[in-house]
């Protein structure tokens, strides 16, 4: 099915419709000839591979990129939408997924920022606060609104950015990933939250990456490959299969992503080796082995140890309590630099602040670490990064014009997929990666991990961290599970499932 | 044609030089210049007298010397993110610790004047460059280890430093006489200000360190995103350490020009507000205050355009009093055309216009 094909019927007239969408970018065409449909009262998922051009359709949508060619009809009637106040203006409401408010200002401030209730010419604080209230208490939150906030975890802050959104007349709300920093907990209470606006005749489009969430609340859903118009479907036409082939357009060997990788395990000698380790206010009494050639998975919920254990092993939270020890030898690791040197490397869960240099290019960021490693002096010449930013661009497959792009202007994936570069150029032992497949689309999942999987074949050592626990039971041959900042216990992969996991987070019996 | 093709190119060749970074403050530079020729048939005469070669060009690169030392010191700093509002005291306490050393008194032995200074020179000179070595430190330790924001930590020195310096100086402003130290700020070499060679010495130190070592690298990578910059490995506290503490080294050797040049130090006027001219002078040259990417020909281009303007009021004869609001009036425009928000509607204008062509 191509652009040109008609739409299958629907029911009313949709309170959005965008035709003919194009955009291009200097050296990317990223919208050819987009038709875009979104009903009132149905969730509607535009589902894409990374640089399918799901993010441009929605910048064209919020005015943040207006598009070249294409016109765009809202209930009915031709709208320009040329910035994003105007997108605002005509009630296109986002929440995006990186939640971009204040962290300072009070919950109750963010919510209602540029539009305080007055009386008397100064700020009703009272209503402020009791409004946010009422509104945050609609989404099954009951938090105090007038604590800043970053005082709140990432999920809350992100409720937060959903009730601003929604405390203003909202005919169309677009959700761009929502649910990447929620735990399954909170990702029903948002979709127990988003059935009732569709009740209320709210159209929602929502952008997400994961196929249970698709499959869990999403009416119809758009597919978009390479910046075309793949179809629009029904959800309960699409089976997942056929959605995963017509977002990558060829059949992808599904087997990979389901078999278990512990019957692989050729687990070496132990690489490092953590005995009571602990950082005061981070995990504490950590007693994990890490072993060449093989993938220790973590498990455990949102907020159990997870990140905090990673950045005890890599050096960012000093160990001050009990030992670390790097092949049998004790090792102190006062920095991530101290820890590079023993040939750890690590992909960090938020890769916007904590990973990539934005205005640096993807061959500074690829060659950045091992340059560190090699120290200041031992710079390498240019034609050496080239070679080595080039090699890693053609084996990981990361899209990029030229090496000399900054990163900030690629895709998430492409991001990560340089990320994972930086750390395969330093000729690591051991890799902690920590979501590395967060906000990544189904294919490069696959070839991330495909990557990561053969290194391990090649005697490297892997600390995998990921919230989908599906994901780290088929990749891990072992697993250790955290609740509450301490090792509640270990399994072996392969014979267990997630249940298994979930059993021993939930404090019971194997 | 090919002569269309031919033209086209060189549009396209155009406008390429014209995006460079370095274009705008070239050409204000130039601009600079071109205004004093036109009041100043003269300006660009450049005469030799006894091996020694005289012109305004010849003042203004010399006249610029020590802001030009104190702006590159700078620019290591603000790329960091950071800044340093203290130079201009550390240069008052670097000319301090100097004139005070040296002293110095006029013989005349024989017939012969000879000079004596209270210490010898090189210890003098040394000593003073070692202040401002420490101050830099001092800097340094209070922004990378102990986490202070840069403008308030150096502000502790730049109101404390002049302190200093007036300690040093017992409150007096000291005059030097030891004709050998004269030779820093007044001296020739091979024709030229010796203080250019200075200016070019320390240019050339920085230039090979950002070429030949990691330094550019991780430099701006600190500006950019100093948690993931500490993520992939780099030491940013100890970076961050050494470029306050060669700002301080850069701003001690300008103390030693000017003292040199006025023979005297004066703890309270010596650099006065020169660190304001140095955050010009980095900005001037392109470098965004908000860290990253920077330019240290920029920074040298942005001195000598600091040091044109000021020549230009003098001698198109501008009163001394509304020499401020020209300085100003310069700088805005120079800052407006260098903005974003301007450079994006000079590009849309110029789209429009081949649009409709």
């Amino acid at each position: 099915m191509n652009a040109n094909t008609p739409l299958p019927a629907a029911p009313a007239l949709p309170i959005l419709h965008m035709r003919g969408i194009d955009k291009r970018f200097p050296g990317v065409h990223a919208l050819k000839n987009v038709e875009f449909r979104l009903f009132p009262g149905e969730v509607h998922t535009l589902m894409g591979q990374n640089g399918a051009g799901k993010s441009t359709l929605i910048k064209v949508l919020t005015g943040v990129h207006p598009a070249d060619a294409g016109e765009i009809t809202l209930a009915g009637q031709q709208v320009h939408l040329t910035a994003p106040e105007a997108a605002e203006a005509a009630g296109i409401r986002t929440v995006y997924q990186e939640v971009n408010l204040c962290p300072n200002l009070s919950v109750a401030e963010n919510i209602y920022i540029g539009r305080f209730p007055k009386r008397a010419g100064r700020i009703d604080w009272a209503t402020l606060n009791r409004a946010a209230a009422d509104l945050l208490a609609g989404l099954a939150l009951h938090i105090d609104v007038t604590r800043p906030l970053n005082t709140y975890p990432i999920a809350v802050q992100q409720m937060v950015a959903i009730a601003r959104a929604l405390s203003v007349d909202a005919r169309i709300l677009i959700l761009d990933e929502p649910t990447s920093s929620l735990d399954e907990d909170e990702v029903q209470k948002l979709f127990t939250v988003l059935r009732q606006l569709k009740a209320r005749g709210m159209a929602i489009l929502f952008v997400t990456h994961f196929l249970e969430q698709t499959y869990g609340i999403s009416d119809r859903i758009t597919v978009l490959r390479n910046g075309e118009l793949e179809g629009e479907y029904r959800v309960d036409e699409l089976p997942r299969l056929t959605l995963i082939h017509k977002m990558v357009g060829r059949q992808i060997d599904l087997e990979s992503l389901n078999q278990p990788q512990a019957n692989a395990a050729t687990a070496g000698e132990t690489f490092l080796n953590a005995r009571d380790a602990g950082h005061s206010g981070g995990v504490q009494g950590l007693d994990l082995e890490i072993r060449a050639g093989e993938v220790l998975g973590l498990g455990g919920l949102l907020g159990s140890g997870r990140t905090e254990t990673a950045r005890l092993l890599f050096g960012v939270d000093g160990c001050d309590s009990g030992q670390l020890a790097v092949g049998g030898k004790q090792a102190h690791f006062k920095s991530p630099h101290d820890a590079i040197q023993h040939g750890i490397g690590y992909c960090p869960e938020d890769r916007k602040t904590e990973g990539i240099i934005a205005d640096l290019s993807v061959r500074e960021n690829i060659i950045l670490a091992l340059q560190a490693k090699r120290g200041l002096f031992r710079y390498l010449p240019k034609k050496r990064q080239y070679a080595i930013a080039d090699e890693y661009i053609k084996q990981l497959g990361i899209k990029t014009p030229d090496a000399d792009r900054p990163i900030g202007l690629l895709s998430g994936g492409n991001q990560q997929k340089a990320l994972l570069a930086r750390w395969m150029a330093t000729d690591p032992k051991m890799l902690i990666l920590d979501e590395p497949t967060r906000g990544i689309d189904v294919a490069a999942k696959l070839e991330i991990m495909d990557q990561v999987l053969a290194l391990t074949r090649k005697g490297l050592a892997i600390l995998f961290i990921s919230s989908e626990m599906g994901e780290v039971v088929r990749v891990s041959h072992r697993i250790a599970v955290l609740r509450d900042r301490r090792k509640v216990g270990e399994l072996p992969a392969g014979s267990v499932d997630e249940q298994a996991v979930f059993q021993l987070i939930a404090g019971g019996e194997q | 044609m090919n002569q269309t093709s031919n033209t086209g190119g060189m549009r396209a060749r155009g406008a390429a030089l014209a995006r460079h970074p370095l274009f705008l403050p070239l050409l204000a530079l130039v601009a600079l210049l071109l205004l004093n020729r036109a009041f100043n048939p003269h300006f660009f005469q450049i005469v030799n007298q006894d091996g020694h070669w005289f012109g305004s060009l010849i003042d203004i690169l010399n006249r610029a010397s020590p802001l030009a030392l104190v702006a590159l010191g700078m620019t290591p700093v603000i790329a960091t993110r950071g800044v340093d509002v203290s130079v201009g005291a550390v240069v008052a306490i670097s000319a301090a610790t100097a004139a005070v050393l040296i002293g110095g008194q006029m013989h005349i032995v024989n017939g012969v004047e000879t000079y004596a200074s209270n210490v010898p020179m090189s210890v003098a000179i040394l000593a003073a460059l070692g202040v401002g070595l420490l101050c830099g430190l001092w800097n340094g330790t209070l922004v990378a280890w102990v986490g202070m924001q840069p403008i308030i930590a150096t502000l502790i020195l730049m109101v404390a430093g002049r302190g200093i310096a007036q300690l040093l100086t017992a409150g007096q402003i000291v005059t030097i006489y030891y004709q050998p130290y004269f030779y820093l700020g007044a001296g020739y070499l091979f024709g030229l200000p010796f203080a250019v060679y200075l200016v070019a010495a320390v240019l050339g130190l920085l230039w090979w360190l950002m070429k030949h070592t990691a330094l550019g690298l991780f430099i701006t990578a600190i500006g950019i995103n100093p948690v993931a910059s500490g993520f992939a490995g780099i030491k940013a506290r100890t970076i961050t350490l050494c470029v306050y503490a060669f700002c301080g080294l850069s701003a001690g050797l300008a103390g030693l020009l000017i003292s040199s040049n006025v023979k005297s130090a004066d703890g309270n006027n010596a650099g006065l507000l020169m660190e304001l001219d140095a955050i010009l002078a980095v900005t001037l040259g392109g470098t965004s205050l908000g860290g990253g990417h920077f330019s240290l020909i920029g920074t040298l281009i942005g001195a000598l355009i600091i040091q044109t303007l000021t020549y230009t009021t003098y001698s198109i004869g501008v009163p001394p009093e509304a020499n401020l609001v020209v300085k100003a009036i310069v700088v805005f425009v120079v800052c407006v055309t260098q903005s974003d928000v301007v450079k994006k509607l000079v590009i849309r204008e110029r789209m429009t216009l081949e649009g409709g062509r």
